[in-house]
């Protein structure tokens, strides 16, 4: 039998498969993150609001309400035809099947922000600060994007057998990601301000410490998503 | 194909006692007990609603029983992974991916299951339920009786020692229902125990070795195939029936 990760790992690389075989989440996804920052672009008043105020506030709505459609679709593949029951069926620990989900969903979020981030700096003009500012969004994306699918991935799989699904996962996960978003937004901002990073830390220890309980809780409660 | 092997100290393949299983006030399964030895076939009959296939449900694990207990090799079910390895499920899903392809669903779960050579033990599941030429298709271009084959294919590929079929000819033409009807004779002779949910009483006697009719949650009959003649069952069982409905 494999154990945890290996089942993990088994586990995310078949829903990106099916993803990358697909491609319908993502595609909705990244539409709507263009979509989104035209919009707060022709919206933008640059005599009232500086880029650098505006831009963190955009990406992280963005990445918020994209990453939903991800969440969402994770766990829906798992209920046509029923294949959440061969999962379940499967000598594989319970939290095996949330670190997969959680993972697949992690790339997921990862490459929205791969696109939407370098959108955003070309439509606000806002320089990414060289090397040293570029590694160091990229380690806040990373930090900001465990959060999210943490506790996305355990609500995706709370809401998914529910009639209300669509409307109920963001109902129950935003107000869990604030503690996630308002940090990532803090620092996302000092970032593209050319800030130095040491201004930041006490953000990303916020964002640490949230990332750390949420994996961990989350993987603890999972199982108790899945009882009948 | 081989099979795990059973407990040292399990008495029964499987052990079924006094369970209930009910949702709300609802009885689903209400006090079915029985036992299988290995290589013994229990098909269960019954109308729409009896309570079958929460039957099958909780000796998949995939339902918690509400009051009594169910074993399979000598393992209380809903149980740990060790119990879970030993059980093939065939439902009315297909529980396949659509976006896969039949290998690709076989092979996932062979990996799950921790089986050695997952790529072979894919090939020769799908080769036994004669779906070879189109094992690298996607799932969803298949017909319904070939994604119900790669759905076989895919619940046997461990080589359980406990299969629970619920309506597995469903959907299979004649060659299908010949391939299932050969692996399943393979099992048994391995010593794995079956129960069988149907409704087509010749097809279900035609494997068991054990009967039961189930009417709303209950085992309104229940014996050795040996002991029974099939034309005064199907006679029983239209009476049952038609007095449950």
């Amino acid at each position: 039998m494999p154990d945890t990760l290996g089942a993990a790992l088994l586990i995310a690389r078949k829903d990106l498969a099916i993803e990358f075989r697909t491609r319908t989440a993502f595609f909705s996804a990244v539409v709507f993150a263009l979509l989104a920052i035209v919009i707060f672009f022709f919206a933008w008043d640059p005599t009232a609001v500086a880029a650098s105020d505006l831009a963190p506030g955009v990406l992280w709505v963005i990445f918020t309400f994209s990453g939903l459609l991800g969440l969402h679709r994770s766990f829906g593949v798992e209920l046509a035809d029923r294949a959440l029951d061969g999962l379940l069926g499967a000598p594989v620990p319970r939290h095996a099947i949330y670190l997969g989900k959680a993972m697949a969903n992690l790339v997921f979020v990862l490459a929205i922000e791969v696109i939407a981030v370098p959108a955003v700096a070309l439509f606000y003009d806002m320089p990414l600060g060289g090397a040293a500012g570029v590694a160091a969004l990229a380690a806040l994306m990373v930090l900001a994007a465990i959060g999210l699918v943490a506790v996305g991935t355990l609500f995706a799989a709370m809401s998914v057998n529910t009639r209300l699904g669509e409307l109920l996962l963001p109902m129950l996960s935003l107000p869990f990601f604030v503690p996630i978003v308002v940090p990532a937004a803090q620092t996302t901002a000092r970032l593209l301000a050319g800030r130095p990073v040491v201004e930041s830390v006490g953000w990303l220890k916020i964002l640490v410490a949230f990332d750390l309980v949420f994996v961990a809780a989350c993987t603890v409660a999972f199982p108790y998503t899945l009882e009948d | 194909m081989t099979t795990p092997a059973v407990a040292a100290e399990a008495r029964y393949a499987v052990e079924v006692e006094t369970l209930v299983r009910a949702f709300g006030r609802r009885r689903a399964v209400d006090g079915v007990s029985f036992t299988l030895d290995a290589g013994d076939c229990l098909a269960v009959f019954g109308p729409n609603g009896a309570g079958k296939t929460t039957l099958l449900r909780v000796l998949a694990g995939l339902l918690r029983p509400t009051s009594g207990r169910a074993l399979v090799a000598g393992v209380s079910l809903p149980g740990g992974q060790g119990a879970r390895q030993r059980i093939g499920f065939i439902s009315h899903a297909s529980m396949l991916y659509a976006a896969l392809t039949a290998r690709e669903n076989v092979e996932f779960a062979a990996r799950l299951f921790g089986v050695p050579d997952p790529r072979g033990a894919a090939a020769r599941a799908l080769d036994a339920m004669r779906m070879t030429p189109r094992a690298d298709a996607p799932v969803r271009s298949l017909s319904r009786g070939m994604q119900q084959r790669v759905s076989i294919a895919r619940a046997m590929v461990h080589a359980p020692s406990v299969v629970l079929l619920d309506e597995p000819f469903t959907g299979l033409d004649a060659s299908g229902a010949a391939a299932l009807t050969a692996v399943l004779g393979a099992l048994r002779e391995s010593g794995a125990a079956l129960v069988l949910v149907t409704h087509n009483l010749e097809e279900g006697l035609a494997l068991a070795t054990h009967a039961a009719i189930m009417t709303a949650g209950v085992f309104a009959r229940h014996e050795s195939r040996a002991s029974l003649d099939a034309h005064a069952y199907a006679d029983t069982y239209r009476t049952l029936v038609s007095v449950d409905a």
